[in-house]
């Protein structure tokens, strides 16, 4: 048990050269950087010695492991030296590394970068039939809910409104509110150059209102609450809570994305609302402070410069966003297999697609509907 | 692994003195252990049992250091055991997790290989080679090297996992419920290559186990584990002749009768 540094001493004998092993040779000895460089070195320093001119005296030698057997046994080039000293424990040990060293097996052929394209195909098309397989699903879902409304997953919806929605007001309104100042401040720098200090109101209104309020909370409630979904259902794939649920008779769709679905949708307009008020609060408080334009004038005008209809786009808009990220990352979820690595590429590319398809849709949304509201 | 006897060899392999383990559960605390003693010898296969929830679990958890204790000591080889966990702990001690515990995101050879690789100094051929031989030692062959844990089945799972930890070589193997979840048939081969084992690289083995079978096959000694303590400790003769009732309920109920029945008939006991 002592553990002492390895060492191999070349001594000369009667009849040529012999080897004497010392010390420890077990992993923890042998993988010290200065032991191994040594034990390397002097192996090395051995290694043009004949088998038949050196014997080897492993006698000395106070702890030998497997690692330490398989260092000598590849060294001896996998067969045994014509002279060999050691204690019938040390053979065993030796013994058994010889018995049962193999030459390491094939690793699946390597990938050409053609194969990995193909692949990728692959893993996209089923993807998408995935997720469409998903949206069908949920309309029949939907169809099963609306038939018998008091059979439906209501204390989930509830618990993942309060999850999604009570939970993130803080941050949304805190980002809204940031938001809201930091372009009131640099909106005003511009607007004083040509004397419009009160085009505030409008450039704030617009922005926030239609667009701004929505991405922000999109945004937020995807980072936050797409990525503990897609967690929460990875997890359950990953400790069978699925195929439990499933063998009980009850449908992942109907109790696990309905809800999510369902209370993501509710809670997307309401959280837009409330950053874009947040934002708008910021955005008041800054015009005040650098153009003077009092809280009273600001909220007189607004209703005449901002159509109500911006107020609409942006609430269909959100629930749709609700319903996109929903999808998103219970289709990802879903798609977990079981170990850490597929977890947290799952999570990532949950979040990652559900804000780049947020904003594309928002993108297409502002030529699509470019008619209304402004 | 040590052929000369020093006087550190004479030591026990592990100490338990006077231990107190209590957790906080409900907003109360929950004594689990009170005034726990017990020594392992080296060379030993000691089986701890015990009723659901007594502890043999928490015991093996302080024996690893991933416990505290709240009173008493545990000293494994020498030191105590909250400074096993330190680097270099793979070389000291091994651990068999109930389910295996592998590592989901590597391939088999590289959960087998994962302590050596730690190491770093270590070339990458050797650890290889020594990660094959231990997966062949724990009876897997080495086709099975580039699979990821999750397309196992749960004896592999066992094995794969016993391979991990004994590639330090490890003087101190720790086993929780070694054969919990296996068919009988990969159960006692499992206890067979776990009694070949413990013969060849002269292992210490603590092992936690239900399976009575398992229990009478492979321990030189078992403890019980009831009333927060170890109530009895010896050869299965000495454990049976106590008159506590958990004893008489576990060994001499219906189903460790059987046990004990159809290995006395089959195999006649060492």
């Amino acid at each position: 048990m002592t553990d002492t540094a390895p060492e191999l001493t070349p001594q000369p004998s009667v009849d040529g050269q012999t080897l004497v092993l010392r010390g420890c040779w077990n992993a923890a000895q042998l993988a010290m950087p200065q032991n191994w460089q040594r034990i390397t070195q002097a192996l090395m320093q051995t290694a043009h010695m004949t088998p038949t001119c050196c014997a080897w005296d492993l006698r000395a030698v106070s702890r030998l492991d497997h690692t330490g057997a398989q260092l000598l046994w590849n060294h001896w080039g996998r067969q045994w030296p014509t002279r060999l000293q050691l204690s019938p424990h040390q053979r065993a040990m030796l013994e058994r590394v010889a018995r049962l060293t193999t030459p390491p097996p094939e690793r699946a052929s390597g990938h050409t970068l053609l194969l990995k394209f193909d692949q990728a195909l692959c893993r996209l098309q089923e993807s998408l039939t995935d997720l469409l397989r998903l949206v069908g699903q949920l309309a029949i879902d939907l169809v099963t809910l609306l038939r018998a409304p008091q059979r439906g997953p209501w204390r989930d919806v509830s618990g993942h409104l309060y999850h999604m929605g009570a939970t993130a007001l803080p941050i949304t309104a805190l980002v809204g509110f940031m938001i809201g100042i930091v372009l009131a401040y640099l909106m005003s720098r511009q607007l004083r150059q040509f004397g419009a200090d009160t085009f505030i109101v409008n450039i704030l209104g617009i922005a926030l209102i239609r667009e701004l309020g929505p991405m922000l909370a999109a945004i937020l409630i995807a980072g936050r609450s797409g990525s503990a979904m897609t967690a929460q259902i990875g997890v359950m794939r990953v400790t069978e809570e699925l195929d439990a649920m499933r063998v009980m008779g009850i449908a992942s769709g109907f109790r696990l994305v309905l809800p999510r679905t369902l209370a993501s949708a509710l809670v997307m307009p309401l959280i837009a609302v409330w950053t874009t008020a947040a934002a708008l609060l910021g955005g008041i408080l800054a015009a005040k402070l650098v153009l003077g334009v009092t809280p009273a004038y600001f909220f007189a005008t607004l209703p005449d410069v901002v159509p109500i209809g911006n107020l609409w786009l942006a609430l269909g808009k959100s629930v749709f966003f609700g319903v996109l990220i929903a999808l998103i990352a219970c289709h990802f979820g879903l798609r977990v297999k079981p170990n850490t690595d597929s977890l947290g590429q799952g999570t990532t590319a949950s979040v990652v697609t559900s804000i780049t398809l947020v904003l594309l849709v928002d993108a297409a949304a502002a030529v699509i509907f470019k008619n209304v509201g402004l | 692994m040590t052929q000369r006897t020093t006087p550190l060899q004479r030591q026990p392999m592990v100490q338990i003195d006077g231990l107190w383990s209590m957790f906080r559960s409900g907003g109360r605390d929950v004594v689990v252990h009170q005034d726990l003693d017990l020594r392992i010898e080296r060379g030993e296969l000691l089986s701890i049992v015990g009723g659901s929830g007594s502890g043999k679990t928490v015991l093996l958890r302080q024996m690893l250091g991933l416990v505290q204790p709240q009173r008493g000591q545990v000293t494994v080889l020498g030191k105590p055991a909250a400074q096993l966990a330190r680097a270099g702990a793979a070389s000291r001690v091994g651990m068999l997790f109930q389910h295996g515990a592998l590592f989901s995101a590597f391939s088999v050879i590289d959960n087998v290989a994962f302590a050596l690789r730690e190491l770093g100094t270590l070339p990458d051929d050797l650890i290889r080679d020594v990660a094959l031989v231990k997966l062949q030692m724990v009876g897997l062959s080495p086709s099975v090297a580039h699979q990821m844990p999750a397309s196992l089945s749960g004896g592999m799972i066992k094995r794969v996992a016993l391979a991990r930890a004994l590639v330090m070589d490890p003087p101190l193997l720790l086993l929780d419920e070694p054969t919990a979840g296996l068919d009988p048939g990969s159960a006692d081969t499992f206890c067979a290559l776990l009694k070949s084992l413990h013969e060849e690289l002269g292992l210490t083995v603590v092992m936690v186990t239900h399976d009575l079978d398992t229990l009478l096959e492979l321990s030189t000694r078992i403890a019980v584990v009831a009333d927060k303590h170890i109530v009895a400790e010896g050869d299965i003769a000495h454990v049976l002749a106590q008159p506590h009732p958990f004893i008489q309920e576990f060994f001499l109920g219906e189903r460790g009768r059987r046990a004990s029945a159809l290995l006395h008939t089959g195999t006649p006991m060492g």
